[in-house]
């Protein structure tokens, strides 16, 4: 073949195949170093600012199990508010029997990722447009469901019970913990999830779904596994959602609202990368909290840079980072490194390849 | 550029000159240094194996690929920037491969479709029904009750109801009986005379040289071979075709850019192949 | 007696779930856009409607002749920009903007004109009112006329497609986009065509609802979208006369679920939504029958 890649094939030249440009090590040290940090915010801060975080943690969380959705699997789901809304009435209804909502937040982490199953089942049927307001339709059917029974507040929700007697510092810390564990095991899981042969599979269907289903790749059960995950992750925010709010309140838990910080966050920070989230969600908080005492127009603001971005700047922010600095702080991706042509020959020759 | 050679018809300009175009599809070089001039009045064939980039030249005359260098004039003018639509406007039509009817219009609708923006000129939907003659009582029917010869019928009716001046044909024969090509092929005398000039697709040669006034053999996206049909070897073309043989032995692709066209006194103006490579 | 004027009251709903429907489906159908902002832009139609009236004190049915007209204005500049935009980028884009533009109209008429609802005041006692069949059967007038509107609409829409030249030029550049460029079309005149064509029914399907019930910032999305996707999806995809058919099967098992319970109105439409995306998820028309 005369052309494959630019890159000229040197006889004898050694290959590396690797995942990153730098050190994996480095970045999981710092990784690291920055959940302690964060680990000991409660120690140093007020309730003020842990309870921004944990709002913070709540985005960030729902953008990466966006992100998951429609950057990595091409699933444009507009109804992830049904998972954040079960999440928080799991919680409720298992604080219900006595137990802790701490304790039930892994309840219903587990509880919605088998929800998802059946909704999974549901929706498949149809393809990206329509997919997306099959979601949403689920989202309301769900609500609407729910609003049904009134042991568990029926239209107008109830308070979550199991805080009576906690020490109201002690609680802003658990809380605060809660949403750190949930983020950091979300932004893991779906960093090894990619690194693994999920990723493989899912880049060979965003690269080429036909081929990828003709070879062999289960396509379906990717997806599957996908939203699942997604349902779970955002299940465990909605768990923090409610626990934070100290209650649970239909209307707010299912609002398509959720939808909208989680896809923009995504947007504006680079879709189809696990650092695009991160800086979407700091982005939106500072937006929200600068725009805070003008009601709707964060989102409005939001919503319009998330226009701006998707149609001028596909790549989003991170993609501006990642084109001027090289820079990849979780490498989910193969990089293609030959000795002899140095950083920048490689950078040139073999980026399309190592995008993915 | 050589000059216009003394022996092809319509002396003087050519309706379409293709000057070293170079097309990528991604990274893959699918032409390279490509040039050709269709003269008014001839039937201008380009032959070539699978994959050696026939459709993509054709294609990206009508505007549907963009070179990455090179132009295409029409007429004088540079068309390389134009957008396809705009070049049916002008007069550059193509019938593309693998007929692209449209499913859910009846068979009078595709050809009402490929009148609306018509130039004016003697192909009207009524003259398409005289050439073909089933065409006016099926003209209700979906296009998916034709059968292939008769669907390709109707694609070149579409395009000839558009008045082009020149009428591009890819891969008419595609898919088709040897029969129904010989009769698909057997309307051309009808079509060129009303004026059309014709530059077509052929994968089978012998019906190409059947057909041409000028043939151009491409491989792997440069020019092998081009001249009159009369002044080629059936071993020349053979050579051309497959990339074999003495003649696909030397030189190298910047050369063959510069052939078409380049036919002195009677003989070929056979272009010295690109690199010897293997298909 | 009760479920026999449920089952006319769904009917009739269902022509207003037609309206809400057949832009949607046209989008789709043509362009393979789905626009989730259509039902906000309906809401904004609604409130353009009542500007229109507050203002100028015109009689409601004028308003239509300013409103359509100024909607499908709208369809065509927005198809030709950001959605064109988002098109030649990719499917996925088309998604994200759409979205974008849903949640920041709901948000902007929420910021400018608070969460209140408002209606469109017919003024005219004829609509209104409503007639009696045998003794318990009451049917406004109002509903039968936007019923007899939805099947004008579709009817002209149909008219429209089959034998007008820019209906033949939307057929065949939904068959073939790149055949189509061939013949001369320049496929984004065509789409803006369509989607100026498809913003006026939006336009209709707003005032329709302001004037049957009230409109409120999220209407758009929480009733005008979702009822105008179940409507599509229980009719059929890309079927013009399958989102009547849509849209009275939603609209009777809506009102036979009120029958039972007022609160399960909704619910009861989205549950007969989910059955067909289970048993038929091709709708209940099999194929495209119309464009």
């Amino acid at each position: 073949m005369s052309t494959v890649t630019e890159a000229t094939v040197r006889p004898g030249e050694q290959f590396r195949v690797t995942r990153s440009r730098r050190n994996v090590a480095w970045t999981g040290a710092g990784a690291l170093i920055v959940v302690v940090a964060l680990a000991l915010f409660p120690y140093y801060v007020g309730p003020g600012t842990t309870s921004v975080m944990v709002q913070a943690f709540i985005v960030l969380t729902l953008a990466s199990m966006w992100n998951l959705l429609a950057g990595y699997a091409g699933l444009v789901s507009v109804g992830q508010q049904a998972f954040v809304g079960l999440g928080a009435y799991f919680v409720l209804i298992v604080a219900l029997g006595g137990i802790s909502p701490f304790a039930a937040l892994p309840v219903a982490v587990i509880s919605c990722a088998v929800v998802a199953l059946p909704l999974w089942w549901l929706v498949s049927r149809l393809r990206s447009g329509y997919f997306a307001i099959a979601t949403w339709v689920l989202a309301a059917t769900i609500m609407l469901i729910i609003e049904k029974f009134s042991s568990i507040g029926g239209g107008t929700g109830m308070p979550l019970p199991g805080f009576t007697g906690m020490d109201p510092a002690l609680l802003t810390a658990y809380t605060y913990w809660a949403g750190l564990i949930v983020t950091v095991l979300a932004l893991a899981g779906i960093y090894l999830l990619l690194r693994g042969r999920l990723g493989l599979v899912l880049t060979a269907i965003r690269d080429d779904e036909v081929a990828a289903r003709s070879s062999g790749a289960r396509v379906g059960l990717a997806r599957l596994l996908v939203f699942v995950v997604a349902g779970a992750g955002c299940g465990g925010a909605g768990a923090v959602l409610a626990i934070s709010q100290l209650q649970v309140q239909p209307s707010a838990v299912f609002s398509v609202q959720w939808t909208a910080e989680m896809a923009f966050a995504t947007i504006i920070g680079g879709l189809g990368t696990i650092e695009g989230p991160i800086i979407g969600t700091a982005v939106y908080m500072v937006l929200q909290q600068t725009l805070a005492s003008y009601n709707a127009w964060y989102l409005i603001v939001l919503g319009l840079v998330a226009i701006v971005v998707a149609l001028f700047a596909r790549r989003g922010l991170w993609g501006l980072v990642d084109e001027h600095l090289n820079i990849r702080l979780f490498p989910v991706g193969f990089w293609l490194r030959t000795p002899s042509a140095g950083r920048r020959g490689a950078r040139g020759g073999t980026r399309g390849a190592a995008r993915r | 550029m050589p000059s216009a050679a003394a022996d092809r018809p319509g002396n003087g300009t050519p309706l379409l000159e293709v000057s070293s175009l170079v097309v990528h599809h991604g990274q893959l070089r699918a032409l390279d240094a490509i040039s050709l001039r269709v003269f008014p009045g001839e039937v201008y064939a380009i032959i070539g194996a699978n994959g050696a980039g026939k459709s993509t030249l054709l294609r990206t005359i009508a505007g549907l690929h963009h070179p990455t260098a090179g132009s295409v004039r029409f007429d004088g003018e540079d068309v390389s920037r134009v957008r396809p639509e705009r070049r049916a406007k002008r007069g550059i039509v193509m019938v593309p491969e693998a007929r692209r009817l449209f499913g859910s219009l009846s068979v009078q609708e595709n050809l009402l479709v490929g009148a609306t923006y018509a130039r004016p000129g003697p192909w009207t939907i009524e003259r398409v029904y005289e050439m073909f003659g089933w065409m006016r009582e099926r003209r209700g029917q979906r296009t998916a009750q034709l059968s292939g010869g008769e669907q390709q019928a109707l694609a070149i009716g579409r395009a000839l109801v558009a008045n082009p001046r020149v009428l591009l044909l890819d891969e008419v024969s595609l898919g088709l009986a040897p029969v129904v090509v010989q009769r698909i092929y057997g309307m051309l005398p009808q079509i060129l005379a009303t004026g059309l000039t014709v530059l077509l697709v052929e994968q089978d040669v012998s019906q190409a040289l059947r057909v041409a006034t000028h043939i151009h053999c491409l491989l792997e996206g440069r020019t092998t071979l081009a001249g009159k049909p009369a002044d080629v070897t059936a071993g020349q073309v053979e050579a051309a075709y497959f990339g074999l043989g003495p003649a696909a032995a030397a030189a190298d692709g910047a050369e063959a850019a510069d052939t078409p066209g380049a036919a002195g006194g009677g003989s070929a103006d056979a272009a010295p192949p690109g690199e010897g490579s293997e298909p | 007696m009760d479920w026999v004027n449920a089952i006319i009251q769904g009917i009739l709903t269902g022509g207003l779930y037609a309206l809400f429907a057949c832009g949607l489906s046209l989008m789709f159908g043509v362009m393979k856009v789905v626009n989730l902002a259509h039902g906000d832009l309906a809401v904004v139609a609604g409130y353009v409607a009542i500007g229109v009236i507050t203002v100028t004190h015109v009689p409601v049915l004028w308003s239509f002749l300013i409103v359509v007209p100024v909607m499908a204005v709208l369809g065509y500049v927005l198809q030709r920009t950001v959605i064109q935009g988002a098109l030649d980028r990719s499917v996925l884009t088309t998604l994200i903007v759409t979205f974008g533009l849903s949640v920041v109209i709901e948000n902007g008429l929420l910021q400018f004109f608070t969460a209140n609802s408002r209606a469109i005041g017919t003024g005219l006692g004829l609509v209104r009112g409503s007639f009696t069949l045998g003794s318990q059967i009451q049917i406004g007038y109002l509903l039968v006329v936007i019923f007899a509107v939805a099947v004008v609409v579709l009817l002209v829409l149909q008219y429209f497609l089959t034998a007008s030249k820019y209906g033949r030029l939307i057929r065949a550049v939904a068959d073939d986009r790149e055949a189509a460029q061939l013949a001369g079309a320049d496929y984004r005149h065509v789409f803006g065509i369509a989607a100026a064509v498809a913003f006026g029914t939006v336009a209709l399907a707003g005032i329709a609802y302001g004037m049957y019930s009230q409109l409120q910032p999220t209407t758009g999305t929480d009733t005008i979208l979702l009822f105008a996707f179940a409507a599509v999806v229980i009719g059929g995809l890309g079927s013009l006369w399958g989102t009547l058919l849509g849209g009275i099967v939603l609209g009777v098992a809506q009102q036979i679920g009120a029958q039972i319970n007022i609160s399960y109105e909704v619910l009861a439409g989205y549950l007969v939504f989910l059955a067909v995306l289970v048993l038929r998820p091709q709708g209940l028309t099999s194929r495209r029958a119309q464009s």
